[in-house]
C-alpha cells in the first residue's frame, strides 16, 4: 500500500461524460474513500477506440498522444470502463510499437492504468464498501473488462459487501451483449438479436436490477429491457458501490438534470 | 507440376525473406525429425503405475460407450465373447483377422462361435481383431494395418470385438509411437504401416440436432476383452 | 463456390428471420461451450499444451519450405505421390487426372474444407465423375444442394424435420410410409444408403488435419468412420491439404491432437484418428493401391511474413465459431463462403479479397471470446482489426460512416470544441428525452431504435459539472 495518498487521474470516458456524470462522481467518491487524491485532467475527450476499431490508426494515435500527455504524470489512471481501460492498457503500447519513444511512454502509462473496480480491489486492496442497496441484482461481465483486464471476481467481491443486496448470477454473464461500439451502428439487427438474447437471460434471473461496469453495454441493455417493457433497474456498478443510487434514477428512467 | 512446386517454394521463401536454409540449419531440422522428442505428456496416465493405467484405460473406454470384459487368461476369452454375443442377441458367426496375436486363444473350445479367419466382407456383422496397444490416457485403441490385420475389419462389421492383453496398455500416444517404431525396426519393416487407427469408442455422429447417435458408418458396438493376467502387472 | 460475402448484411437479415435456423442455432449455443469447458476442466495441462501447440506451428511456418520437402521425400519413400497446386484450378485438374487414369466413375469423400474451397464436386460432376459425400452432415447438404455452414458440423443449421424431408425426397427406393421423426432412424437410413456407395467407389478423397514430415503421413480426425472406409476400400486415396497442415513429428501431432478434439466437440479424443502412410504395402490384404497428397497454396504462402501469418496456425477445430455470439445469431451461411465465424472473418479476405469479403471482419464486437478459446492462441480480433485498417486505407467503408467517424475524431482531437459539442448534445438529448428519460425513436439512429429504446443522458456533462464543483469549492 502506498504511503502518500496516491494521485489518481480519473479518465471519465466519453459515454460517462456525455450520458451519466453520476458514474464519474461515484468513481470519485469510491477513490477518495479508498484514500486516493483524485484529479480530472480537462483535456480528456475520448480514448480513441471508435477510431481504432474502424481501422483509423492515424486519428487513434493523435488521440492517444493527447491522453498520454494528459495522464502520464499520475500515480494511477482509473477508468470506470473495461473497454476504455483496455484500450489504454493493452492497445496504446501496441499502437506505438513502431515509435520507440512513444512506446515507452505508452507502456509507462499502460502499466498504471486500471479499470475502477479492479483498481479498488487489486491495487487499493478494498475488501468491502459501505453501501446499502435493497434488491436482487444480476451482473453482466463486459467483454473487454473480462477478457482484456481480468475483471471478474472483483465486482462480485465488492457487491457481496453491499448491505441488502442479493446477487443472482446471470446465465451467460460472459456472453457479449451486442453493443461492440461501432458494431451496434454497422450491424444493428444482429446487435439487436444479441441484446434480445441477453435481455431474456436477464429476465430469467428474476433480478430487479442489472449492473455492469461499462456504459456502452448498459445503454444497450437498458434500451432493450425498456423496449421489452421489463421492469429492471439498470445502473453502473459504481453507483451502487458508492451508495449513490438515491441521487440519480436508473438508466433510461426519469428526469433530466436541470 | 515441378514448375508449380518451384514457384510455391519460392513464394514461401520470399515471404519469409530468406533463401533456402543453409546446411547447418537444415541439419538441425533433419535431426529433429530423425530423433523425435516428446513434448509435454499429461500426468493423468503417465504418473500411474501399470496396474492403475490398466484401470484408467478401462474407465476411459467405458466413458465413450466401449464395453470391457476383463478375463484372467486367454482360455477365458471364447467364453467371454460367447456370453457377450448371446446377451445382446447377436449372431455367433464371426470374421476374425489372421492376426497371430489371436492364435493362442483356444477358439475351438467354443464351437458355437463360427469363426472365419480373413478379411471382413459387407455381410459380416461381428468382427474380432487384436490391437497394437491401448492408450490409457483416453481409452483409445491403437491398431495397425498389415497382411494379418486388414484395416477394413475395424470398420465394416457392426460389432467390433478387440482381444488384448494388459501388457499392451500404455500411458500415452507417445508411448504407442515409441513402441511401434521399436517393433518395426526390430522386425526390419518400414517405419510405418499403411494405416494406424486410433479408435476411441464406437462410431458416432452429432450431425442431427447435436444429438450423439452411435453407429454412423463404423461399428455401432465396440467391445474389448482384456486378458488381465499376472503378466499385465 | 462463388462467394456471397459481399451480401453479408442481407444474408444476416435473412438468417435472423429464419425460424428453422434460429431453432438449430439455439441447440448449438446450448451444447458446444459447455462440453468444451467440461473437457478442459479435466486436463490441468490444457493451457500449457496450447502454448506448445502454438510453438510447434510457429516453428513449422518459419521453416515451411524445409518441412514440405521433407514430407514429400517421405511420402515418395513409402510409394506415394505429392502434387503441388498453386490454384483451385490446378488442384481440381490434378484430382480429375488421377480419376481418369483409374477410370473412376464414383469418388467417395470424407469431409474436407479444401474440396469446398476449390469447388471440387462441381468440377468432377462437370467432367463425368460422381462425387459422393459420406460424412453425414456433408451428405445431407449435398442432397439439399447447399454448402456447409460450419467447418466441423456442416449441417448444423438444419433441424431434423428438414433432414427427414430431404431423405424422403432423395431415397425414393425406400418405403414412403416409413417414419423418420427420430435422429437414430435418420442416421440408420444414411448408414444403409451410403454403405453400398463405399463398397463400390473407385477413388476416395479425404482432407488432412495434419501432414507429418517425419513419416510422410497424413492424419484425419473423424467420428463416423466414413473417412476410413473412403480411404481403405478404394483404388486410390487422395488427400487434399493446404500447405500449412505440416507438423514435424508424430509426437508434435500428438500434442496438437490433444487440444483439437477437446476444443472442437469437448471429446477427449475423436472416435477415429487415423494416420495414413503411403499406399497398401505389397503384403497387405487391403488398402488403397495409390496414395496421393495434393497440396494447395491458394494464398497461404502469401500470408507468411504478413500481419496475417498467425492465421496459418488454425487447425480447423471450430471452437471460435462455437463460442461466437455473432455466429450464434446468424449461422454460417451468412458469411457467404467456405469458412464462417471468426476464423472465416480473418481467412476469407486473404483468399477471396477484402473487396468481396470486407463485411466479415467488420461484423464483430471484438468481444474476444474466440481468441480466448482458440487452442492455437490465434489473435483473431487483432487480425480482424488489421483488415479494417486495410479497408480504411482503401476507403471501402460507407461514406456516411467514415464521415461520422471523421467528425468524432476531429472533435476528440480538439478538447475545447469537444466540450462545447458534448454539452450541447447532452442538453438537447436530455430535453427531448423528457420525463420518460428515453427515446423510442431517434433520427440517424434508426438502426438502434428499431429494436431498442435509446436512454436519454442526464443533461449536463461530467466535465462541466466537475468544473462547476471545482469553482464552488475553490479548488483547481
Amino acid at each position: 500500500m502506498p504511503e502518500m495518498p496516491p494521485r489518481v487521474g480519473l479518465f471519465v470516458t466519453c459515454l460517462v461524460d456525455l450520458y451519466r456524470p453520476a458514474v464519474g462522481f461515484a468513481a470519485v467518491k469510491l477513490l477518495e474513500q479508498a484514500g486516493c487524491r483524485v484529479e480530472v485532467p480537462l483535456t480528456q475527450t475520448c480514448c480513441g477506440q471508435p477510431a481504432y476499431n474502424s481501422g483509423d490508426k492515424a486519428d487513434t494515435k493523435a488521440i492517444a498522444r493527447q491522453v498520454i500527455a494528459a495522464f502520464e504524470t499520475f500515480d494511477y489512471v482509473v477508468v470506470p470502463s473495461g473497454s476504455c481501460g483496455g484500450m489504454i492498457r493493452l492497445h496504446y503500447p501496441e499502437l506505438f510499437a513502431d515509435e520507440p519513444a512513444m512506446f515507452q511512454r505508452a507502456q509507462h502509462l499502460a502499466q498504471r492504468t486500471w479499470e475502477l473496480v479492479s483498481f479498488l480491489v487489486d491495487v487499493m486492496k478494498c475488501e468491502q464498501v459501505a453501501a446499502r442497496y435493497d434488491g436482487v441484482a444480476t451482473y453482466h461481465d463486459a467483454c473487454s473488462g473480462l477478457r482484456e483486464l481480468g475483471v471478474k471476481e472483483q465486482p462480485r467481491k465488492l457487491l457481496q459487501s453491499v448491505a441488502g443486496l442479493r446477487l443472482s448470477e446471470l446465465p451467460g454473464a460472459e456472453v457479449c451483449c451486442g453493443f461492440g461500439g461501432t458494431f451496434s451502428v454497422k450491424y444493428p439487427q444482429i446487435s439487436d438479436k444479441m441484446v434480445g438474447d441477453k435481455a431474456a437471460d436477464i429476465a430469467a434471473t428474476g433480478a430487479d436490477t442489472l449492473l455492469a461496469g461499462d456504459m456502452g453495454c448498459l445503454l444497450n441493455m437498458a434500451g432493450k429491457l425498456s423496449r421489452l417493457g421489463k421492469e429492471v433497474r439498470v445502473r453502473h456498478i459504481a453507483e451502487v458501490l458508492a451508495d449513490m443510487t438515491g441521487e440519480v434514477s436508473p438508466i433510461g428512467v426519469g428526469e433530466a438534470l436541470r | 507440376m515441378s514448375e508449380a512446386r518451384a514457384q510455391i517454394i519460392q513464394s514461401i521463401r520470399r515471404a519469409l525473406k530468406r533463401d533456402a536454409l543453409n546446411a547447418e540449419a537444415e541439419r538441425a531440422l533433419a535431426d529433429r525429425l530423425a530423433e523425435p522428442k516428446r513434448n509435454l505428456i499429461p500426468a493423468r496416465a503417465a504418473r500411474l503405475d501399470h496396474r492403475a493405467q490398466i484401470d484408467l484405460f478401462v474407465r476411459m473406454s467405458e466413458e465413450v460407450q466401449t464395453t470391457v470384459a476383463r478375463v484372467s487368461s486367454a482360455g477365458a476369452v471364447p467364453g467371454a465373447i460367447a456370453d457377450y454375443l448371446s446377451q445382446r442377441n447377436l449372431p455367433s458367426r464371426l470374421v476374425m483377422t489372421p492376426d497371430p496375436q489371436l492364435d493362442d486363444v483356444p477358439w475351438a473350445e467354443r464351437p458355437m462361435l463360427e469363426i472365419r479367419r480373413g478379411r471382413a466382407e459387407d455381410a459380416d456383422q461381428v468382427g474380432i481383431t487384436a490391437c497394437f496397444a491401448g492408450i490409457a490416457e483416453t481409452g483409445t485403441l491403437m491398431l495397425t494395418s498389415g497382411p494379418e490385420s486388414p484395416t477394413r475389419n475395424n470398420f465394416l462389421p457392426d460389432t467390433h470385438i478387440v482381444v488384448m492383453r494388459g501388457e499392451q496398455v500404455v500411458a500415452s500416444y507417445e508411448d504407442g509411437w515409441t513402441r511401434l517404431r521399436q517393433r518395426r525396426r526390430a522386425e526390419g519393416q518400414s517405419p510405418m504401416p499403411r494405416t494406424v487407427n486410433f479408435i476411441t469408442g464406437p462410431s458416432r455422429t452429432g450431425d442431427i440436432e447435436q444429438r450423439i447417435e452411435l453407429g454412423a458408418h463404423g461399428p455401432r458396438r465396440l467391445h474389448i476383452v482384456l486378458i488381465d493376467d499376472a503378466a499385465s502387472a | 463456390m462463388q462467394p456471397t460475402s459481399h451480401a453479408f448484411k442481407a444474408n444476416a437479415e435473412g438468417a435472423l428471420g429464419n425460424a428453422h435456423l434460429q431453432q438449430a442455432l439455439k441447440l448449438m449455443r446450448a451444447g458446444f461451450p459447455g462440453r468444451r469447458a467440461a473437457a478442459i476442466a479435466r486436463l490441468p495441462e490444457f493451457d500449457d499444451l496450447r502454448d506448445e501447440a502454438k510453438a510447434i506451428k510457429d516453428h513449422v511456418l518459419a521453416n515451411l519450405d524445409f518441412y514440405l520437402e521433407a514430407f514429400e521425400k517421405n511420402v515418395i519413400a513409402q510409394g506415394g505421390q505429392v502434387h503441388w497446386c498453386r490454384t483451385p484450378q490446378e488442384a481440381c485438374e490434378t484430382v480429375l487426372a488421377i480419376c481418369r487414369r483409374l477410370d473412376a466413375k464414383t469418388v467417395t469423400k470424407g469431409k474436407t474444407m479444401i474440396a469446398e474451397e476449390i469447388a471440387l464436386n462441381d468440377y468432377l460432376e462437370a467432367n463425368g465423375v460422381t462425387p459422393i459425400e459420406t460424412d453425414l452432415g456433408e451428405y445431407i447438404i449435398q442432397i439439399r444442394k447447399e454448402y456447409p455452414s460450419h467447418i466441423i458440423a456442416p449441417a448444423i443449421h438444419l433441424v431434423k424435420e428438414q433432414v427427414a424431408d430431404s431423405f424422403r425426397a432423395t431415397h425414393r427406393e425406400l418405403d414412403p410410409k416409413r417414419r423418420l421423426d427420430e435422429a437414430p432412424t435418420l442416421v440408420a437410413e444414411a448408414r444403409g444408403v451410403l454403405r453400398q456407395k463405399f463398397l463400390s467407389a473407385d477413388v476416395g478423397v479425404t482432407g488432412a488435419n495434419f501432414c507429418v514430415a517425419e513419416t510422410g503421413s497424413t492424419i484425419i480426425v473423424t467420428n463416423e468412420g466414413n473417412g476410413d472406409l473412403t480411404q481403405t476400400l478404394t483404388k486410390a486415396h487422395i488427400v487434399l491439404a493446404s500447405l500449412e497442415k505440416l507438423v514435424p513429428t508424430l509426437e508434435d501431432a500428438s500434442t496438437i491432437l490433444r487440444v483439437l478434439a477437446r476444443s472442437a466437440t469437448g471429446q477427449e479424443f475423436s472416435a477415429y484418428t487415423t494416420v495414413s502412410t503411403g499406399p497398401r504395402r505389397a503384403e497387405d490384404s487391403d488398402g488403397p493401391g495409390e496414395f496421393h497428397v495434393v497440396f494447395l497454396d491458394n494464398g497461404r504462402s502469401a500470408m507468411l511474413g504478413t500481419e496475417f501469418q498467425d492465421m496459418l496456425r488454425c487447425i480447423r477445430c471450430g471452437a471460435c465459431m462455437n463460442h461466437c455470439p455473432v455466429y450464434a445469431s446468424v449461422g454460417g451461411h451468412a458469411y457467404g463462403w467456405v469458412y464462417p465465424g471468426p476464423m472465416g472473418a480473418v481467412l476469407t479476405p486473404s483468399l477471396v479479397g477484402v473487396d468481396e469479403a470486407g463485411h466479415l471482419p467488420n461484423a464483430s464486437t471484438f468481444c474476444g471470446r474466440c481468441e480466448s478459446v482458440c487452442p492455437m492462441r490465434i489473435p483473431l480480433p487483432k487480425m480482424m482489426r488489421h483488415w479494417r485498417e486495410r479497408e480504411f486505407e482503401k476507403k471501402l467503408s460507407p461514406a456516411t460512416y467514415r464521415a461520422g467517424l471523421g467528425v468524432w475524431a476531429f472533435l476528440a482531437k480538439n478538447p475545447p470544441l469537444y466540450r462545447l459539442a458534448a454539452n450541447a448534445a447532452a442538453r438537447v438529448l436530455a430535453t427531448f428525452g423528457g420525463a420518460r428519460g428515453r427515446f423510442r425513436s431517434l433520427p440517424l439512429a434508426a438502426g438502434w431504435t428499431q429494436g431498442r429504446d435509446m436512454p436519454a443522458p442526464q443533461g449536463r456533462t461530467f466535465m462541466s459539472l466537475w468544473a462547476a464543483r471545482r469553482k464552488e469549492t475553490g479548488a483547481s
